[in-house]
């Protein structure tokens, strides 16, 4: 699916927003390509929310550029409520109402669409179709959100935070969902703060933080440009102190950080770079008390960008 | 572009229906809106309904022989009950009410101790009075002939039922609407539905249209029950009465869409609901006329929609009062409807 603007689904130029104590967005580019995933990654008040409402026509910017489908917000918004479909964080749908009876209302606003009976049987609701709202699971009410943001078949997806308060197994369920729509060729927008699920579903991802990207590309660039494919943390026994300069010299690690007594690793080539870090430890006469390693994540990028975790609250 | 299909997938229609569902999965709405203004009246029509007229109890004080035969001659009237008290029980039984008149037997007479602002009292003493007149041998100047007339329409239940439909109207409307509106947008189904192409002003018409079809059940129930069971008379033309119900109830509904137009939260819309329909309660005459309030108020009284629509139904329903009649009041409901809806318009929040 080719959108108007030779291939660019969103663009966002400079977009700033500020409410009375904070600044949520601060000058923030954003180009979403036609047929891709996008994902906004970054931790709560990061101005997900801000920027994908602004991007939806829900909420308006002090300054900057918004163009969806090579159309603006404030002339053309009817035409583009027709080719947008929107997943806000939090609806509650009516809970006297069934599932068939929600969407069959989403699907009247629309002109042309999918049916309702369609998208139900697509978000694997179909069991649930005569079911009211109110008896419906968490997991479930984040499905139905998806039946409605995609009952006008829409070319550009809008979904914040389409996982968040879900159970693990909920989640990779509509992980599952959403990458069937990719292959449908539609554009998506997202936003989460977490990194599986930016990794398993986005082709590109901008970290924000502070209301400004920090970073950007394909999860793979932003594990790459770590330079480390590997993060290893240790805690050690008792009241022993490491300096971090030492350990920077050991051969295969690229960075050394520690918080809170961990100390946490970023290390190219793990084969060189364990024993040598037993050697070190050996020379200082420390002792582990724990020692994990784990392949690099968004969530290191992210770390080695800000210093701080994207689940800190 | 050309839109075929059917029209039940309108969006119009679907946003109604969804009202209805709404509306009759609550059983609760259901109970308030239909089924307590039947109770209500079915109450205050058995409390209030016209009876014989009681008896009157008197007290004589057995202050010497004379009360008894003073007795004896005031039970000959049928509608007095009189008992002989000594002169302490006596005052006592008057000050609590249990007797509506004291009589003292004197040497040179009667005299009558009551409260001439309890108004038993004053019957009280008329029907003494009269029975030891007559007794004394006083006659008749006049010639009386008596013909007993029991019209409906005066009696207390034809004056509230008019009332209390009034006040059901206002309920719905403004209570149908308000909580309804204020729960989408905290639930923030206001802000998903304008995420879609639908029409805003379809969304607020949904709630009007199901109000209009609602009503005619609502109005249907309470002034059936009346006319069935209390015999309460519809006196004035169907097409009046429609129409005012109707301007009634949008006028109302309007209300409801200017009062929840900002409200956050239930408790906020539950307490401005409230502070709204208080004063109409109070003062629109739905349980009692509205004339008894001080003078001053009345410009202030008469400018509420409820008082403007309850003297409509009155003079249709009791009176047959036809349009010309009835001007001044739809006027005043029709103001109401127009700038709360217009301001409501305005002010519509619908994050």
């Amino acid at each position: 699916m080719q959108s108007p603007s030779g291939g660019v689904a969103l663009q966002v130029r400079n977009l700033r927003k500020a409410y009375k104590d904070v600044v949520a967005v601060d000058g923030l580019d954003l180009e979403v390509l036609a047929g891709e995933c996008f994902g906004l990654l970054g931790p709560n008040g990061a101005g997900k929310t801000t920027t994908i409402e602004i991007c939806e026509g829900l909420n308006t910017p002090d300054a900057g550029e918004v163009t969806v489908l090579g159309r603006r917000w404030g002339k053309d918004d009817r035409e583009l409520r027709e080719r947008l479909g929107i997943s806000l964080q939090e609806t509650q749908f009516s809970e006297k109402l069934t599932v068939e009876e929600t969407v069959l209302l989403f699907r009247s606003f629309y002109r042309r669409g999918e049916s309702p009976d369609a998208v139900i049987a697509m978000v694997q609701l179909g069991e649930k179709a005569k079911s009211r709202v109110g008896g419906l699971s968490g997991g479930q009410k984040q499905r139905l959100a998806l039946a409605c943001a995609l009952v006008g078949d829409p070319e550009l997806l809008f979904l914040d935070e389409p996982t968040t308060g879900l159970d693990p197994q909920s989640r990779r369920q509509l992980w599952g969902l959403i990458e069937g729509f990719k292959s449908a060729g539609r554009s998506i927008l997202l936003t989460t703060h977490y990194m599986e699920e930016a990794e398993r579903l986005c082709d590109r991802v901008a970290i924000v933080d502070h209301g400004k990207m920090i970073a950007l590309g394909t999860p793979r660039e932003l594990i790459a440009a770590l330079r480390a494919e590997h993060v290893l943390e240790f805690a050690l026994a008792g009241d022993t102190r490491l300096d971090d300069a030492p350990l920077r010299q050991v051969q295969g690690v690229c960075a050394a950080t520690h918080e809170d007594g961990t100390y946490r690793l970023q290390v190219e080539e793990l084969h060189l770079a364990m024993p040598g870090l037993l050697g070190e430890l050996r020379r200082q006469g420390a002792q582990l008390s724990e020692l994990r390693t784990h392949s690099a994540t968004l969530e290191d990028v992210f770390v080695s960008l800000t210093g701080r975790h994207l689940r800190d609250e | 572009m050309s839109d075929p299909r059917r029209w039940s997938d309108l969006p119009l229609v679907q946003l109604t229906r969804v009202r209805y569902r709404e509306f009759f999965r609550e059983p609760e709405a259901v109970f308030w809106v239909f089924i307590f203004p039947v109770l209500l009246a079915a109450g205050l029509g058995i409390a209030f309904r016209n009876r014989a007229p009681e008896q009157t109890i008197v007290a004589v004080v057995s202050a010497d022989t004379s009360a008894a035969r003073l007795a004896q001659a005031l039970r000959r009237t049928p509608d007095l009950e009189v008992s002989l008290l000594n002169d302490s029980a006596a005052t006592e039984a008057l000050r609590t009410g249990e007797v509506a008149l004291v009589v003292v037997p004197g040497a040179r007479g009667v005299e009558y101790r009551y409260d001439d602002t309890r108004p038993e009292s004053r019957v009280a003493r008329m029907l003494v009075d009269e029975a030891l007149q007559r007794a004394a041998g006083r006659r008749d100047l006049v010639q009386v002939s008596e013909r007993l007339v029991h019209e409906r329409g005066s009696r207390y239940i034809d004056f509230l039922v008019p009332g209390l439909l009034g006040m059901n109207l206002m309920g719905s409307g403004i209570w149908g609407v308000g909580f309804a509106i204020v729960d989408a947008r905290k639930k923030r189904l206001l802000k998903r539905l304008i995420a879609t192409p639908m029409s805003r002003p379809q969304y607020l018409a949904s709630f009007v249209l199901s109000r209009l079809t609602l009503l005619v059940i609502e109005v249907g129930l309470l002034l059936g029950f009346g006319a069935l069971v209390f015999g309460v008379p519809l006196r004035g033309s169907l097409t009046v009465l429609i129409t005012v119900c109707l301007l009634s109830s949008l006028a109302f509904t309007s209300i409801g869409l200017l009062v929840s137009s900002r409200v956050q939260t239930m408790e906020g819309a539950s307490g401005l609901m409230n502070l709204v329909m208080l004063p109409m309660w109070i003062f629109s005459g739905v349980f009692f006329s509205a004339s008894r309030f001080p003078e001053t108020l009345q410009p202030f009284i008469q400018a509420l929609p409820l008082t403007a629509v309850v003297d409509a139904l009155r003079a249709n329903i009791l009176r047959g009062a036809g349009w010309e009649a009835l001007a001044p009041d739809m006027g005043i409901i029709v103001a109401w409807m127009v700038v709360s809806f217009l301001l409501a318009l305005r002010l519509f929040r619908w994050r």
